[in-house]
């Protein structure tokens, strides 16, 4: 066998392997480094290591009550994904992460640009931009509702009785909450562009466009990639709003009298399917958290992999 | 160095905010391992008070301040302590299930309909020939399993029905004499709403269908259909399928409603009105409601009164009014003996002590206890009085509704897209959400 590296064995910088012990002890902060990394630790563990693990143990068990939950394998799986009011949600999710991705950062952007064009009032604006992020879910959404329908009544319809209504009131909605935030983000990267390089791009005759595209958003590229994961993993993960704004109206009946709740988001369904029936389908809905973790999981490190690759090395 | 000791203190901040949060949430992720040793955790909880304690976890909003104050008085009197905990409204399902979980869970909780025997019988202590089941004048508000074990003790019934204002119906040049059924419901009530404007009140307050009052439609309202459709006979158990032969009837009281109303049809589905203010302040003359609203109503409206579903079904003259109960007190099985007894001696006091009682009685109208106060509620009044004058007592076979969130959430939202355009494709969807609904929601729970 080889020999491998020992889980705290340390390399300087140069490559030199020290003896693990001595290493270890001679930092003060490496000997007491349990006292301050322990209680993080045990946090981590109680509030997110436990829960989830005992997640995916229940996805695989029949359970009213947790402490007496029957294991019964993958039939919860099964009966997720044959749902299909769980592949709609999947989709309708799809789409309104995608399109909310887009919408948010290109807005966000062009208001953190011209923000920082140094604007009389900037700080003003980026105040009052921001301020929609600090008012919770459930509130936006019924507040909204009401404007919407303030408006949408004079037409003698609802955001309750169309999908598309409710769509893109969900669009609307995100957006206006969450473009202050990313353009805190942006501002933020936009400031860090060195200022060299700009007098650099002005002095060898760039125009304003060339400027942007070719100087200003390459160094921000750190920012999108931030931005764009949060926005992304946000539209999946939406649950307040979506729950205050439509609850999934309006439901399509079908002959037979399924149903499918045609504004109802991935959260929603676990939620509804938890909550809205009996104890047989509390472990589909745990088996819909699995998978839906592993989905959000997935696209959010696939999308960071891809934009990484794209940010620039100041 | 004072960067370091800043540093320091912050990384001491963080790390004791991280420990006091932990401090809270390890109790509760120990659950799982120690309710499976229930008893002896609860008897070791219960130390200080050898006789065990009460955990109620309280199904009615509206009931909570008077049990908090009688906790209270039952602390003062025999030393026993009693919570109270209150879900909040259309929470009580995610509560219960969450609390049951809990090394302390509710030693009382309620289960209120065939649903709720379902899930939780294993969880309820046999009540039959126990000391708060001898204190009861009838049988017609318990909840039995199959094996005929009796899982909940109805300690209050209510009833439903349409709630009226005499003196705007007489202002209107009406008498209550003319409404014993639907053509006469419907001339009186068409009549108020064309004449609204004159008149200066309408016929009926808002029919919102959000959250917060969509149920007095597919909850209440849809009873009717249910109870005509047993046809003299009463459910035991959930039917797996209907046959939505009264759909007409109810139709015709729901058009009524929403047609002849404060609010127009198309403006419902998101809601914001408050049908109770509306009828308070006298703006409208009928309103769809229950006995539970008599003790707000009847300094405003002192004459209200309560009529059946009247719609159109033949030798409705006979109707009464719909009664019945989703309040049924159901004992842990699982708490240790000691706050199982505790818990009796609690609910027995309730219902035998004057005062006690009085107090239930004043938030819950009636209680059907031997020795309970007697009932001050109207609109129960009312109720007895149809049944005086040998009139049917509509059952509440609305509790039969299977998976009845997931139901009713259908069922409004077939019912926006009608109010909104009231075509008979639209009431087709209504007609499938409800009739077919019930058995997709059927087969979902049995299935």
């Amino acid at each position: 066998m080889k020999k491998t590296t020992p889980a705290y064995s340390t390399q300087d910088d140069f490559g030199k392997k020290k003896p693990l012990q001595l290493a270890f002890f001679k930092n003060p902060i490496r000997r007491w480094f349990p006292l301050f990394l322990g209680p993080v630790v045990i946090a981590f563990v109680i509030g997110f290591v436990w829960p989830f693990l005992q997640g995916i143990w229940l996805s695989l068990c029949k359970f009213k009550l947790i402490s007496d939950a029957q294991f019964i394998g993958f039939g919860n799986y099964a009966k997720a994904l044959a749902d299909p009011a769980f592949r709609h949600a999947f989709w309708y999710t799809a789409l309104f992460a995608v399109v909310s991705l887009v919408i948010i950062n290109v807005l966000a952007f062009t208001v953190a640009y011209l923000l920082t064009q140094g604007i009389k009032g900037s700080n003003l604006y980026r105040t009052v931009f921001f301020m929609p992020n600090l008012i919770g879910g459930i509130v936006l959404g019924y507040i909204w509702s009401m404007i919407f329908d303030g408006i949408l009544s004079h037409f003698g319809t609802s955001i309750l009785l169309e999908t598309k209504f409710g769509f893109w009131g969900l669009i609307i909605l995100m957006c206006w909450q969450q473009i202050g935030y990313m353009m805190i983000i942006y501002i933020a990267g936009l400031q860090n562009v060195p200022g060299d390089m700009l007098e650099a791009a002005k002095i060898d005759g760039a125009t304003k466009m060339q400027t942007l595209f070719k100087v200003t958003i390459p160094n921000v590229m750190p920012s999108i990639t931030i931005c764009m994961f949060l926005s992304l993993t946000n539209g999946f993960k939406l649950f307040d709003q979506n729950l205050a704004l439509t609850g999934g109206q309006p439901f399509l009946i079908q002959a037979g009298g399924t149903t499918i709740k045609t504004t109802e988001m991935l959260a929603l369904n676990i939620y509804n399917t938890f909550y809205g029936t009996n104890s047989a389908s509390q472990g589909v809905a745990q088996a819909k958290a699995v998978i839906f973790f592993i989905l959000v999981a997935g696209l959010g490190l696939a999308q960071l992999a891809y934009t990484r690759k794209r940010e620039v090395q100041q | 160095m004072k960067k370091r000791l800043l540093a320091l203190s912050l990384t001491a901040a963080l790390a004791a905010g991280l420990l006091a949060g932990c401090g809270g949430g390890s109790a509760e992720s120990k659950a799982p391992e120690e309710s499976k040793a229930a008893e002896p955790a609860q008897s070791q909880a219960a130390e200080p008070a050898a006789t065990g304690s009460v955990y109620w976890l309280n199904f009615k909003p509206e009931l909570d301040d008077t049990l908090q104050e009688l906790a209270k008085t039952y602390k003062e009197q025999k030393g026993v302590d009693v919570k109270v905990v209150t879900a909040a409204s259309g929470t009580y399902s995610q509560t219960l299930n969450a609390e049951m979980d809990k090394s302390a869970p509710p030693t009382l909780f309620v289960i209120g309909n065939s649903a709720g025997v379902k899930d939780w019988k294993d969880y309820a202590l046999d009540l039959t020939g126990t000391a708060i089941a001898n204190e009861l004048n009838t049988d017609a508000y318990n909840l039995y399993d199959e094996t005929g074990k009796l899982v909940s003790i109805g300690y209050c019934y209510e009833c439903y029905g349409i709630i009226v204002n005499p003196d705007l119906v007489e202002k209107a040049g009406h008498s209550m004499d003319e409404i014993k059924n639907f053509e006469g419901l419907k001339t009186v009530v068409e009549d108020i709403h064309a004449r609204a404007g004159e008149l200066g009140f309408d016929a009926f307050t808002s029919c919102d269908m959000d959250g917060s009052s969509s149920w007095r439609f597919t909850g209440h309202m849809a009873n009717l259909e249910y109870y005509y459709e047993q046809e003299g006979t009463t459910w035991t158990e959930c039917p797996p399928t209907l046959t939505g032969k009264y759909m007409e009837n109810f139709k015709n009281l729901y058009d009524l409603c929403i047609n002849n109303s404060l609010t127009a049809p198309n403006e419902l589905a998101t809601g914001g009105h408050d049908a109770a203010q509306e009828f308070k302040d006298g703006k409208a003359a009928f309103q769809v409601q229950g006995s539970w609203e008599y003790a707000s109503y009847k300094d405003a409206v002192p004459n209200a009164t309560m009529i059946p579903y009247y719609c159109g079904v033949e030798g409705e003259e006979k109707a009464g009014l719909n009664c019945g109960t989703e309040n049924c007190w159901a004992i842990n099985a699982k708490a240790s003996p000691e706050d199982q007894q505790a818990t009796m001696d609690f609910m027995v006091w309730l219902v035998t002590d004057p005062d006690a009682s009085a107090k239930m009685v004043e938030q819950l109208g009636i209680m059907p206890y031997k020795g309970a106060a007697e009932s001050t509620n109207g609109f129960l009044q009312d109720a007895a009085e149809y049944t005086a004058d040998g009139c049917y007592v509509m059952n509440w076979a609305t509790n039969y509704q299977p998976n009845v969130d997931a139901y009713r959430a259908t069922l409004v939202a077939a019912l926006n897209q009608y109010n909104a355009d009231q075509s008979d494709a639209n009431w087709e969807q209504v007609k499938t959400a409800f009739v077919d609904g019930w058995a997709v929601q059927y087969q979902e729970v049995n299935g």
